[in-house]
Protein backbone atom coordinates (compact mmCIF):
# COMPACT_ATOMS: atom_id res chain seq x y z
CA UNK A 1 0.00 0.00 0.00
CA UNK A 2 1.34 3.59 -0.65
CA UNK A 3 1.18 5.08 2.63
CA UNK A 4 2.98 2.61 4.13
CA UNK A 5 6.16 2.81 1.95
CA UNK A 6 9.33 3.25 4.04
CA UNK A 7 10.54 7.07 3.06
CA UNK A 8 14.07 6.13 3.73
CA UNK A 9 16.05 5.00 0.40
CA UNK A 10 15.74 7.18 -1.98
CA UNK A 11 16.18 4.36 -4.91
CA UNK A 12 13.73 1.68 -4.20
CA UNK A 13 12.84 -0.83 -6.64
CA UNK A 14 9.52 0.84 -7.34
CA UNK A 15 10.83 4.10 -7.89
CA UNK A 16 13.67 2.48 -10.38
CA UNK A 17 11.42 0.79 -12.01
CA UNK A 18 9.11 3.70 -12.73
CA UNK A 19 11.79 5.93 -13.89
CA UNK A 20 12.49 3.02 -16.15
CA UNK A 21 8.81 3.11 -18.00
CA UNK A 22 8.97 6.73 -17.69
CA UNK A 23 12.23 6.65 -19.98
CA UNK A 24 10.53 4.31 -22.04
CA UNK A 25 7.78 6.31 -22.94
CA UNK A 26 9.31 9.43 -23.48
CA UNK A 27 11.52 7.29 -25.83
CA UNK A 28 8.98 5.29 -28.32
CA UNK A 29 8.36 7.51 -30.57
CA UNK A 30 12.06 8.11 -31.79
CA UNK A 31 12.35 4.28 -31.25
CA UNK A 32 9.74 3.78 -33.17
CA UNK A 33 10.38 5.88 -36.21
CA UNK A 34 14.24 4.98 -36.05
CA UNK A 35 12.98 1.24 -36.90
CA UNK A 36 10.56 2.11 -39.44
CA UNK A 37 7.07 1.17 -37.62
CA UNK A 38 5.23 4.58 -37.36
CA UNK A 39 2.37 2.59 -36.64
CA UNK A 40 3.70 1.59 -33.17
CA UNK A 41 3.24 5.62 -32.00
CA UNK A 42 -0.62 5.12 -32.34
CA UNK A 43 -0.40 2.06 -30.83
CA UNK A 44 0.95 3.33 -27.61
CA UNK A 45 -1.44 6.05 -28.08
CA UNK A 46 -4.56 4.04 -27.43
CA UNK A 47 -2.44 1.98 -24.66
CA UNK A 48 -2.12 5.55 -23.05
CA UNK A 49 -5.80 6.11 -23.49
CA UNK A 50 -6.76 2.74 -22.13
CA UNK A 51 -4.24 2.51 -18.89
CA UNK A 52 -5.75 6.28 -18.07
CA UNK A 53 -9.15 4.66 -18.54
CA UNK A 54 -7.97 1.21 -16.20
CA UNK A 55 -6.23 4.19 -13.65
CA UNK A 56 -9.50 6.08 -12.97
CA UNK A 57 -11.35 2.35 -12.60
CA UNK A 58 -8.76 1.84 -10.27
CA UNK A 59 -9.49 4.78 -7.93
CA UNK A 60 -12.62 2.99 -7.09
CA UNK A 61 -12.38 -0.64 -7.44
CA UNK A 62 -8.36 -1.06 -6.00
CA UNK A 63 -8.69 1.71 -3.30
CA UNK A 64 -12.49 1.68 -2.56
CA UNK A 65 -13.59 -1.57 -3.27
CA UNK A 66 -16.36 -0.49 -6.02
CA UNK A 67 -16.27 -3.40 -8.12
CA UNK A 68 -18.11 -1.17 -11.52
CA UNK A 69 -18.85 -3.20 -14.38
CA UNK A 70 -19.67 -0.45 -16.20
CA UNK A 71 -16.84 1.71 -16.45
CA UNK A 72 -16.92 1.84 -20.17
CA UNK A 73 -20.02 3.61 -20.28
CA UNK A 74 -17.95 6.66 -18.36
CA UNK A 75 -15.24 6.20 -21.39
CA UNK A 76 -18.02 6.00 -23.91
CA UNK A 77 -19.86 9.36 -22.83
CA UNK A 78 -17.02 11.24 -23.07
CA UNK A 79 -16.19 9.84 -26.34
CA UNK A 80 -19.66 10.64 -27.39
CA UNK A 81 -19.17 14.28 -26.29
CA UNK A 82 -16.09 14.85 -28.62
CA UNK A 83 -17.82 12.89 -31.44
CA UNK A 84 -21.04 14.72 -30.73
CA UNK A 85 -19.72 18.51 -30.43
CA UNK A 86 -17.43 17.60 -33.77
CA UNK A 87 -20.17 16.45 -36.04
CA UNK A 88 -22.03 19.63 -35.39
CA UNK A 89 -18.62 21.66 -36.23
CA UNK A 90 -18.65 19.77 -39.53
CA UNK A 91 -22.17 20.26 -40.58
CA UNK A 92 -22.71 23.74 -38.84
CA UNK A 93 -25.82 23.22 -36.76
CA UNK A 94 -26.48 24.03 -33.65
CA UNK A 95 -26.65 21.97 -29.84
CA UNK A 96 -29.05 23.75 -27.45
CA UNK A 97 -28.42 27.29 -29.54
CA UNK A 98 -24.44 25.88 -29.06
CA UNK A 99 -22.38 25.91 -32.35
CA UNK A 100 -20.15 22.64 -32.26
CA UNK A 101 -16.40 22.63 -31.72
CA UNK A 102 -13.19 20.78 -32.42
CA UNK A 103 -11.47 22.50 -29.72
CA UNK A 104 -9.64 20.75 -27.64
CA UNK A 105 -9.53 23.17 -24.38
CA UNK A 106 -13.14 23.04 -25.08
CA UNK A 107 -14.20 19.59 -25.50
CA UNK A 108 -12.08 17.74 -23.72
CA UNK A 109 -13.35 19.36 -20.27
CA UNK A 110 -16.32 18.88 -21.62
CA UNK A 111 -15.54 14.69 -22.22
CA UNK A 112 -15.01 14.96 -18.15
CA UNK A 113 -18.09 17.43 -17.36
CA UNK A 114 -19.94 14.46 -19.30
CA UNK A 115 -18.66 11.41 -17.68
CA UNK A 116 -18.87 12.99 -14.39
CA UNK A 117 -22.72 13.97 -14.82
CA UNK A 118 -23.24 10.41 -15.82
CA UNK A 119 -21.52 9.02 -12.93
CA UNK A 120 -23.57 11.26 -10.21
CA UNK A 121 -26.77 9.44 -10.72
CA UNK A 122 -25.67 5.96 -11.83
CA UNK A 123 -23.80 6.08 -8.42
CA UNK A 124 -25.87 7.42 -6.61
CA UNK A 125 -28.21 4.84 -7.29
CA UNK A 126 -25.43 1.88 -7.53
CA UNK A 127 -23.87 2.51 -4.36
CA UNK A 128 -27.16 2.22 -2.12
CA UNK A 129 -25.53 -1.15 -2.93
CA UNK A 130 -22.43 -3.36 -2.41
CA UNK A 131 -21.12 -6.16 -3.27
CA UNK A 132 -22.11 -8.43 -6.37
CA UNK A 133 -25.69 -6.24 -6.18
CA UNK A 134 -23.28 -3.06 -7.09
CA UNK A 135 -21.48 -5.06 -10.16
CA UNK A 136 -25.10 -6.02 -11.36
CA UNK A 137 -26.49 -2.56 -11.46
CA UNK A 138 -23.24 -0.83 -12.71
CA UNK A 139 -23.57 -3.24 -15.54
CA UNK A 140 -27.07 -2.86 -16.12
CA UNK A 141 -26.58 1.08 -16.37
CA UNK A 142 -23.91 0.68 -18.65
CA UNK A 143 -25.91 -1.50 -20.92
CA UNK A 144 -28.54 1.18 -20.93
CA UNK A 145 -26.45 3.76 -22.26
CA UNK A 146 -24.87 1.48 -24.36
CA UNK A 147 -28.66 0.88 -26.04
CA UNK A 148 -29.65 4.76 -26.01
CA UNK A 149 -26.01 5.62 -27.78
CA UNK A 150 -27.50 3.12 -30.86
CA UNK A 151 -30.83 4.64 -30.60
CA UNK A 152 -29.05 7.93 -31.38
CA UNK A 153 -30.24 7.97 -35.22
CA UNK A 154 -28.79 11.70 -35.49
CA UNK A 155 -25.67 10.49 -34.24
CA UNK A 156 -24.85 7.63 -36.46
CA UNK A 157 -27.07 5.09 -34.46
CA UNK A 158 -25.00 1.66 -34.65
CA UNK A 159 -22.41 3.31 -36.67
CA UNK A 160 -21.09 6.18 -34.47
CA UNK A 161 -19.82 8.82 -35.64
CA UNK A 162 -16.42 9.24 -38.17
CA UNK A 163 -14.20 11.77 -36.99
CA UNK A 164 -11.90 13.10 -39.83
CA UNK A 165 -9.75 15.57 -37.81
CA UNK A 166 -8.54 15.71 -34.32
CA UNK A 167 -9.18 18.05 -31.68
CA UNK A 168 -7.10 20.72 -31.91
CA UNK A 169 -4.88 22.46 -29.21
CA UNK A 170 -3.02 25.82 -28.81
CA UNK A 171 0.18 26.37 -30.47
CA UNK A 172 2.24 25.16 -30.87
CA UNK A 173 0.61 21.41 -30.09
CA UNK A 174 -0.41 20.07 -33.25
CA UNK A 175 -2.12 16.96 -32.34
CA UNK A 176 -3.03 16.12 -35.95
CA UNK A 177 0.76 14.96 -35.51
CA UNK A 178 0.65 11.41 -33.84
CA UNK A 179 3.52 11.98 -32.05
CA UNK A 180 2.84 15.38 -30.20
CA UNK A 181 -0.68 13.96 -29.36
CA UNK A 182 1.60 10.89 -28.26
CA UNK A 183 3.38 13.15 -26.01
CA UNK A 184 -0.11 15.14 -25.39
CA UNK A 185 -1.62 11.72 -24.00
CA UNK A 186 1.36 10.52 -22.33
CA UNK A 187 1.32 14.05 -20.21
CA UNK A 188 -2.54 13.77 -19.25
CA UNK A 189 -1.65 10.24 -17.90
CA UNK A 190 1.05 11.29 -16.07
CA UNK A 191 -0.85 14.26 -14.61
CA UNK A 192 -3.71 11.54 -13.53
CA UNK A 193 -1.38 9.09 -12.55
CA UNK A 194 0.15 12.33 -9.86
CA UNK A 195 -3.72 13.42 -9.35
CA UNK A 196 -4.62 9.92 -8.25
CA UNK A 197 -1.59 9.56 -5.96
CA UNK A 198 -2.13 12.65 -4.34
CA UNK A 199 -5.52 11.65 -3.96
CA UNK A 200 -5.59 8.11 -2.08
CA UNK A 201 -2.56 9.30 0.41
CA UNK A 202 -5.31 12.24 1.05
CA UNK A 203 -7.50 12.69 3.79
CA UNK A 204 -10.40 12.09 1.83
CA UNK A 205 -8.28 8.91 0.00
CA UNK A 206 -8.45 7.78 3.24
CA UNK A 207 -11.47 7.34 3.79
CA UNK A 208 -12.24 5.86 0.95
CA UNK A 209 -9.84 2.93 1.89
CA UNK A 210 -11.25 2.88 4.96
CA UNK A 211 -14.62 1.92 3.77
CA UNK A 212 -12.96 -0.75 1.33
CA UNK A 213 -11.69 -2.16 4.48
CA UNK A 214 -14.46 -1.68 7.02
CA UNK A 215 -17.39 0.34 6.16
CA UNK A 216 -19.79 -0.47 9.04
CA UNK A 217 -16.71 0.89 11.08
CA UNK A 218 -16.28 4.05 9.03
CA UNK A 219 -20.08 4.11 9.72
CA UNK A 220 -19.69 3.80 13.52
CA UNK A 221 -16.54 6.59 13.38
CA UNK A 222 -19.14 9.03 12.10
CA UNK A 223 -18.38 9.03 8.12
CA UNK A 224 -21.04 9.53 6.18
CA UNK A 225 -18.96 6.56 4.16
CA UNK A 226 -21.94 6.98 0.93
CA UNK A 227 -21.14 10.33 0.62
CA UNK A 228 -17.30 10.06 0.24
CA UNK A 229 -17.92 6.85 -2.08
CA UNK A 230 -20.12 8.97 -4.64
CA UNK A 231 -17.41 11.55 -5.03
CA UNK A 232 -14.91 8.77 -5.73
CA UNK A 233 -17.51 7.42 -8.59
CA UNK A 234 -17.75 11.02 -10.27
CA UNK A 235 -13.79 11.48 -10.11
CA UNK A 236 -13.16 8.29 -12.09
CA UNK A 237 -16.47 9.14 -14.11
CA UNK A 238 -14.34 12.15 -15.29
CA UNK A 239 -11.32 10.81 -15.80
CA UNK A 240 -12.88 7.76 -17.92
CA UNK A 241 -14.93 10.80 -19.46
CA UNK A 242 -11.55 12.16 -20.42
CA UNK A 243 -10.03 8.69 -21.27
CA UNK A 244 -12.99 8.61 -23.78
CA UNK A 245 -12.77 11.71 -25.54
CA UNK A 246 -8.93 11.13 -25.96
CA UNK A 247 -9.60 7.78 -27.33
CA UNK A 248 -12.17 9.36 -30.15
CA UNK A 249 -9.09 11.10 -31.25
CA UNK A 250 -6.85 8.25 -31.25
CA UNK A 251 -8.75 6.21 -33.35
CA UNK A 252 -10.51 8.48 -35.42
CA UNK A 253 -14.29 7.30 -34.24
CA UNK A 254 -16.65 7.08 -31.48
CA UNK A 255 -19.72 4.25 -31.57
CA UNK A 256 -21.95 2.59 -29.47
CA UNK A 257 -19.47 -0.63 -28.81
CA UNK A 258 -17.06 1.95 -26.42
CA UNK A 259 -19.96 1.55 -23.68
CA UNK A 260 -20.65 -2.35 -24.10
CA UNK A 261 -20.08 -4.60 -21.12
CA UNK A 262 -17.08 -6.32 -22.80
CA UNK A 263 -15.29 -3.17 -22.63
CA UNK A 264 -15.67 -2.97 -18.86
CA UNK A 265 -14.70 -6.31 -18.14
CA UNK A 266 -11.61 -5.52 -20.65
CA UNK A 267 -10.79 -2.05 -18.18
CA UNK A 268 -11.63 -4.68 -15.16
CA UNK A 269 -9.11 -7.12 -16.42
CA UNK A 270 -6.35 -4.51 -17.01
CA UNK A 271 -6.94 -3.48 -13.32
CA UNK A 272 -6.13 -6.72 -12.42
CA UNK A 273 -3.98 -7.92 -14.87
CA UNK A 274 -1.27 -4.98 -13.79
CA UNK A 275 -1.91 -4.71 -9.93
CA UNK A 276 -4.94 -3.84 -8.51
CA UNK A 277 -4.89 -0.98 -5.68
CA UNK A 278 -1.84 0.15 -7.30
CA UNK A 279 -2.58 2.90 -9.86
CA UNK A 280 0.50 2.89 -11.83
CA UNK A 281 -0.28 -0.99 -12.42
CA UNK A 282 -3.19 -0.97 -14.47
CA UNK A 283 -1.18 1.07 -17.10
CA UNK A 284 1.06 -2.19 -16.91
CA UNK A 285 -2.25 -3.70 -17.64
CA UNK A 286 -3.33 -1.91 -20.61
CA UNK A 287 -0.15 -2.26 -21.81
CA UNK A 288 -0.11 -6.09 -21.96
CA UNK A 289 -4.00 -6.99 -22.52
CA UNK A 290 -3.49 -4.63 -26.01
CA UNK A 291 -0.05 -6.06 -27.12
CA UNK A 292 -1.70 -9.32 -26.46
CA UNK A 293 -4.74 -8.58 -28.51
CA UNK A 294 -2.42 -6.80 -31.33
CA UNK A 295 0.21 -9.39 -31.72
CA UNK A 296 -0.96 -12.44 -30.14
CA UNK A 297 -3.47 -13.47 -32.97
CA UNK A 298 -0.84 -12.52 -35.60
CA UNK A 299 1.45 -15.24 -33.91
CA UNK A 300 -1.40 -17.71 -33.88
CA UNK A 301 -2.31 -17.04 -37.48
CA UNK A 302 1.14 -17.94 -38.44
CA UNK A 303 0.57 -21.53 -36.67
CA UNK A 304 -2.37 -21.93 -38.43
CA UNK A 305 -4.69 -19.25 -40.48
CA UNK A 306 -8.04 -18.44 -38.38
CA UNK A 307 -6.88 -19.83 -35.47
CA UNK A 308 -5.82 -15.99 -34.26
CA UNK A 309 -9.47 -15.12 -33.43
CA UNK A 310 -9.13 -17.38 -30.42
CA UNK A 311 -6.22 -15.40 -29.26
CA UNK A 312 -8.65 -15.42 -25.86
CA UNK A 313 -7.25 -18.83 -25.35
CA UNK A 314 -4.11 -17.37 -24.56
CA UNK A 315 -5.01 -14.66 -22.29
CA UNK A 316 -7.38 -16.80 -20.33
CA UNK A 317 -4.37 -19.46 -18.86
CA UNK A 318 -2.41 -16.12 -18.52
CA UNK A 319 -4.61 -14.24 -16.73
CA UNK A 320 -5.16 -17.40 -14.21
CA UNK A 321 -1.29 -17.67 -13.60
CA UNK A 322 -0.87 -13.69 -12.51
CA UNK A 323 -3.58 -14.26 -10.26
CA UNK A 324 -2.39 -17.19 -8.01
CA UNK A 325 1.28 -16.19 -8.49
CA UNK A 326 1.37 -12.36 -8.43
CA UNK A 327 -1.38 -10.99 -6.21
CA UNK A 328 -0.53 -7.53 -6.73
CA UNK A 329 -0.29 -8.11 -11.02
CA UNK A 330 2.06 -7.01 -12.95
CA UNK A 331 3.64 -3.95 -10.97
CA UNK A 332 3.94 -6.62 -7.87
CA UNK A 333 6.05 -8.50 -10.06
CA UNK A 334 7.80 -5.10 -11.07
CA UNK A 335 8.41 -3.68 -8.07
CA UNK A 336 8.36 -6.62 -6.04
CA UNK A 337 6.68 -6.94 -2.95
CA UNK A 338 6.42 -4.19 -0.33
CA UNK A 339 6.67 -5.35 3.83
CA UNK B 1 -27.63 12.07 40.41
CA UNK B 2 -27.14 14.13 37.39
CA UNK B 3 -29.21 14.15 34.66
CA UNK B 4 -29.08 11.16 32.42
CA UNK B 5 -26.70 11.66 29.13
CA UNK B 6 -28.54 8.53 27.58
CA UNK B 7 -31.87 7.04 28.22
CA UNK B 8 -34.27 4.94 26.75
CA UNK B 9 -38.20 5.19 26.67
CA UNK B 10 -40.33 1.54 26.62
CA UNK B 11 -38.50 0.16 24.12
CA UNK B 12 -38.87 -1.78 22.02
CA UNK B 13 -37.48 -4.60 18.88
CA UNK B 14 -38.94 -7.82 17.78
CA UNK B 15 -37.13 -10.58 15.65
CA UNK B 16 -40.42 -12.35 14.53
CA UNK B 17 -42.47 -13.90 17.52
CA UNK B 18 -39.22 -12.45 20.09
CA UNK B 19 -38.97 -9.57 21.90
CA UNK B 20 -35.26 -8.70 22.38
CA UNK B 21 -35.72 -5.37 23.48
CA UNK B 22 -39.21 -5.25 25.43
CA UNK B 23 -39.62 -2.46 26.98
CA UNK B 24 -36.80 -1.35 27.80
CA UNK B 25 -36.40 1.60 30.13
CA UNK B 26 -32.51 2.54 30.53
CA UNK B 27 -30.95 5.62 31.86
CA UNK B 28 -26.88 6.49 31.84
CA UNK B 29 -26.02 9.17 33.79
CA UNK B 30 -22.93 11.60 32.83
CA UNK B 31 -19.93 10.67 34.12
CA UNK B 32 -20.97 7.20 35.14
CA UNK B 33 -19.80 3.74 34.26
CA UNK B 34 -22.74 1.53 33.83
CA UNK B 35 -22.67 -1.91 33.32
CA UNK B 36 -25.38 -4.15 31.07
CA UNK B 37 -24.97 -7.55 32.41
CA UNK B 38 -27.50 -10.31 31.34
CA UNK B 39 -27.72 -14.46 30.14
CA UNK B 40 -26.93 -15.72 26.60
CA UNK B 41 -29.78 -14.35 24.39
CA UNK B 42 -31.36 -11.03 26.98
CA UNK B 43 -30.71 -8.96 24.25
CA UNK B 44 -27.84 -7.36 24.89
CA UNK B 45 -25.94 -6.92 21.46
CA UNK B 46 -29.76 -5.90 20.01
CA UNK B 47 -29.80 -2.85 22.55
CA UNK B 48 -25.83 -1.92 21.73
CA UNK B 49 -27.34 -2.28 18.28
CA UNK B 50 -30.30 -0.34 18.68
CA UNK B 51 -28.20 2.80 20.79
CA UNK B 52 -25.93 2.74 18.19
CA UNK B 53 -28.20 3.26 15.19
CA UNK B 54 -27.38 0.08 13.41
CA UNK B 55 -31.01 -1.44 14.16
CA UNK B 56 -34.24 0.66 14.17
CA UNK B 57 -36.42 -0.24 17.63
CA UNK B 58 -40.56 -0.96 16.49
CA UNK B 59 -41.64 1.53 19.35
CA UNK B 60 -40.05 3.57 22.07
CA UNK B 61 -37.26 6.63 22.11
CA UNK B 62 -33.87 6.27 22.61
CA UNK B 63 -32.50 10.04 23.79
CA UNK B 64 -29.01 11.22 23.63
CA UNK B 65 -27.92 14.25 25.55
CA UNK B 66 -31.42 15.90 25.80
CA UNK B 67 -32.36 15.07 21.96
CA UNK B 68 -34.45 12.07 20.26
CA UNK B 69 -31.74 9.87 18.05
CA UNK B 70 -33.64 6.81 17.83
CA UNK B 71 -34.34 7.83 13.84
CA UNK B 72 -30.67 8.68 13.14
CA UNK B 73 -28.10 6.87 11.19
CA UNK B 74 -25.20 5.81 12.89
CA UNK B 75 -22.85 8.01 11.65
CA UNK B 76 -24.76 10.73 12.97
CA UNK B 77 -24.98 9.64 16.50
CA UNK B 78 -21.20 8.80 16.01
CA UNK B 79 -20.64 12.61 15.11
CA UNK B 80 -22.64 13.81 18.14
CA UNK B 81 -20.61 11.80 20.64
CA UNK B 82 -21.59 8.17 20.21
CA UNK B 83 -19.25 5.78 20.41
CA UNK B 84 -18.85 2.29 20.14
CA UNK B 85 -16.34 -0.55 20.39
CA UNK B 86 -17.24 -3.96 18.92
CA UNK B 87 -17.60 -7.46 20.39
CA UNK B 88 -16.00 -8.91 17.08
CA UNK B 89 -13.05 -6.51 16.45
CA UNK B 90 -13.90 -4.70 13.84
CA UNK B 91 -10.56 -2.72 12.71
CA UNK B 92 -9.06 -1.91 9.22
CA UNK B 93 -6.87 -4.56 8.65
CA UNK B 94 -4.77 -3.18 5.89
CA UNK B 95 -3.82 0.11 7.75
CA UNK B 96 -1.35 0.74 10.78
CA UNK B 97 -2.55 0.58 14.27
CA UNK B 98 -1.60 4.36 13.97
CA UNK B 99 -3.37 4.91 10.58
CA UNK B 100 -6.55 3.58 12.54
CA UNK B 101 -6.72 5.55 15.07
CA UNK B 102 -5.78 8.51 12.60
CA UNK B 103 -8.91 7.73 10.44
CA UNK B 104 -10.71 7.55 13.85
CA UNK B 105 -9.39 10.98 14.77
CA UNK B 106 -9.66 12.41 11.09
CA UNK B 107 -13.81 11.67 11.48
CA UNK B 108 -13.97 14.26 14.40
CA UNK B 109 -11.83 16.67 12.54
CA UNK B 110 -14.23 18.05 10.22
CA UNK B 111 -15.02 17.21 6.52
CA UNK B 112 -12.45 14.54 4.87
CA UNK B 113 -13.14 16.21 1.19
CA UNK B 114 -9.46 17.44 1.47
CA UNK B 115 -7.62 15.96 -2.00
CA UNK B 116 -4.28 17.09 -2.22
CA UNK B 117 -1.94 17.26 1.43
CA UNK B 118 -0.56 13.55 2.58
CA UNK B 119 -2.59 12.94 5.44
CA UNK B 120 -0.01 10.33 7.00
CA UNK B 121 2.21 13.57 7.43
CA UNK B 122 -0.67 15.74 8.89
CA UNK B 123 0.38 16.03 12.63
CA UNK B 124 -3.15 17.09 13.16
CA UNK B 125 -3.88 13.74 13.01
CA UNK B 126 -0.72 11.43 13.97
CA UNK B 127 -0.33 13.24 16.84
CA UNK B 128 -3.71 12.68 18.89
CA UNK B 129 -3.46 9.16 17.01
CA UNK B 130 -0.17 8.43 18.71
CA UNK B 131 -1.16 10.19 22.12
CA UNK B 132 -4.09 7.93 22.16
CA UNK B 133 -2.27 4.53 20.96
CA UNK B 134 0.41 5.57 23.81
CA UNK B 135 -2.91 5.76 26.19
CA UNK B 136 -4.19 2.50 25.51
CA UNK B 137 -0.46 1.03 25.83
CA UNK B 138 0.10 0.17 22.08
CA UNK B 139 2.63 2.97 21.58
CA UNK B 140 5.16 0.96 20.58
CA UNK B 141 3.14 -0.97 18.03
CA UNK B 142 2.08 2.15 16.22
CA UNK B 143 3.66 1.43 12.93
CA UNK B 144 2.25 -2.60 12.87
CA UNK B 145 -0.18 -3.21 10.43
CA UNK B 146 -3.28 -3.82 12.21
CA UNK B 147 -3.37 -7.13 11.15
CA UNK B 148 -0.68 -8.33 12.02
CA UNK B 149 -0.97 -7.31 15.79
CA UNK B 150 -2.36 -10.28 18.39
CA UNK B 151 -5.36 -10.77 19.67
CA UNK B 152 -5.28 -8.78 22.88
CA UNK B 153 -3.63 -5.52 21.12
CA UNK B 154 -6.59 -5.54 18.28
CA UNK B 155 -8.81 -5.51 21.39
CA UNK B 156 -7.04 -2.31 22.45
CA UNK B 157 -6.84 -0.75 19.04
CA UNK B 158 -10.54 -0.56 19.29
CA UNK B 159 -10.87 0.70 22.04
CA UNK B 160 -8.61 3.53 21.16
CA UNK B 161 -10.44 3.99 17.65
CA UNK B 162 -13.41 4.91 20.15
CA UNK B 163 -11.45 6.88 22.54
CA UNK B 164 -9.91 8.91 19.51
CA UNK B 165 -13.28 10.18 18.39
CA UNK B 166 -13.31 11.99 21.71
CA UNK B 167 -16.89 10.70 22.80
CA UNK B 168 -19.33 12.18 25.05
CA UNK B 169 -20.67 8.41 25.82
CA UNK B 170 -18.08 5.06 25.07
CA UNK B 171 -20.73 1.91 24.12
CA UNK B 172 -18.33 -0.80 25.27
CA UNK B 173 -19.43 -4.34 23.91
CA UNK B 174 -17.80 -6.72 25.60
CA UNK B 175 -14.04 -5.20 25.45
CA UNK B 176 -12.72 -8.71 26.98
CA UNK B 177 -14.56 -10.78 24.66
CA UNK B 178 -11.43 -13.50 23.97
CA UNK B 179 -8.87 -11.95 26.43
CA UNK B 180 -6.58 -14.03 28.26
CA UNK B 181 -6.24 -13.05 32.38
CA UNK B 182 -3.44 -11.27 31.84
CA UNK B 183 -4.96 -8.60 29.06
CA UNK B 184 -8.06 -8.29 30.51
CA UNK B 185 -6.44 -7.04 33.92
CA UNK B 186 -4.48 -4.62 31.86
CA UNK B 187 -8.07 -3.41 30.07
CA UNK B 188 -9.77 -3.30 33.64
CA UNK B 189 -6.76 -1.01 34.62
CA UNK B 190 -7.22 0.99 31.53
CA UNK B 191 -11.37 1.64 32.02
CA UNK B 192 -10.33 2.55 35.74
CA UNK B 193 -8.65 5.40 34.04
CA UNK B 194 -11.23 6.39 31.91
CA UNK B 195 -13.62 6.66 34.31
CA UNK B 196 -15.33 9.74 35.10
CA UNK B 197 -13.65 11.28 32.29
CA UNK B 198 -15.97 9.86 30.09
CA UNK B 199 -19.01 8.08 30.43
CA UNK B 200 -19.56 4.54 29.94
CA UNK B 201 -21.91 1.73 28.48
CA UNK B 202 -20.18 -1.49 29.44
CA UNK B 203 -21.47 -4.51 28.33
CA UNK B 204 -19.40 -7.32 29.60
CA UNK B 205 -19.53 -11.18 30.87
CA UNK B 206 -16.58 -10.85 32.91
CA UNK B 207 -18.16 -10.82 36.37
CA UNK B 208 -14.74 -10.02 38.39
CA UNK B 209 -14.74 -6.97 35.83
CA UNK B 210 -17.79 -6.13 36.11
CA UNK B 211 -18.21 -5.15 40.04
CA UNK B 212 -15.13 -3.68 39.98
CA UNK B 213 -15.65 -1.02 37.38
CA UNK B 214 -19.21 -0.31 37.54
CA UNK B 215 -20.73 2.43 38.91
CA UNK B 216 -24.45 0.62 38.24
CA UNK B 217 -25.47 -2.33 36.98
CA UNK B 218 -28.24 -2.76 34.62
CA UNK B 219 -29.62 -6.64 34.86
CA UNK B 220 -31.29 -7.60 31.27
CA UNK B 221 -32.77 -10.73 31.22
CA UNK B 222 -35.57 -11.54 27.95
CA UNK B 223 -34.74 -8.08 27.21
CA UNK B 224 -36.47 -6.77 30.57
CA UNK B 225 -34.85 -4.43 33.19
CA UNK B 226 -34.87 -6.92 35.85
CA UNK B 227 -33.31 -4.49 37.96
CA UNK B 228 -31.15 -1.97 38.44
CA UNK B 229 -28.72 -0.48 41.05
CA UNK B 230 -25.12 -0.24 42.69
CA UNK B 231 -23.17 -3.21 42.65
CA UNK B 232 -23.75 -4.17 45.92
CA UNK B 233 -27.51 -4.12 45.54
CA UNK B 234 -26.95 -6.39 42.50
CA UNK B 235 -25.37 -8.79 44.37
CA UNK B 236 -27.81 -8.64 47.03
CA UNK B 237 -31.15 -9.03 45.11
CA UNK B 238 -32.25 -12.24 45.37
CA UNK B 239 -34.26 -11.59 41.54
CA UNK B 240 -30.97 -11.18 40.05
CA UNK B 241 -29.25 -14.25 42.08
CA UNK B 242 -31.85 -16.58 41.11
CA UNK B 243 -32.56 -15.61 37.62
CA UNK B 244 -28.93 -15.08 36.38
CA UNK B 245 -25.62 -14.81 38.70
CA UNK B 246 -26.72 -18.01 41.07
CA UNK B 247 -23.41 -19.09 42.01
CA UNK B 248 -21.46 -17.35 40.39
CA UNK B 249 -21.62 -14.45 42.88
CA UNK B 250 -20.59 -16.30 46.00
CA UNK B 251 -16.65 -16.17 44.78
CA UNK B 252 -16.82 -12.37 43.57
Amino acid sequence: MPPTAPRTALLTRPRIALLILLAVALALPTVAHWMGEPFYVRLATRILVFALAAVSLDLILGFGGMVSFGHAAFVGIGGYAVGILFAHQSDGSTLFGFPGTVNGLIVWPLAMLAGALAALPVGAISLRTTGVPFIMITLAFAQMLFYLMTGLKAYGGDDGIALWSRSTLPAPLNIADHTTFYYVVLGLLVAALALGWRLVNSRFGRVIRGAKDNERRMAALGYPVTRYKLVAFVIAGALAGLAGGLLANATMFVGPQYLHWSRSGDLIVMVVLGGIGTLIGPVLGAAALLLLEEFVPELMDLAHAGLGEHWKIVLGPVLILLVLYARKGLWGVVAGRRP
Amino acid sequence: MSRPLLSTDSLVKRFGGLAATDGLSLSVAEGELHALIGPNGAGKTTLIGQLSGELTPDSGTILFDGRDVTRLPVHKRAQRGLARSFQITSIFPSFTALDNVALAVQAHAGHSFRFWRDAGRDRRLTDPARAVLERVGLGARADTCADALAHGEKRQLELAMALATGPRLLLLDEPMAGMGPEDSARMVELLQELKGGVTILLVEHDMDAVFALADRITVLVRGKDLASGTPAEIRNDPAVREAYLGDELEVV
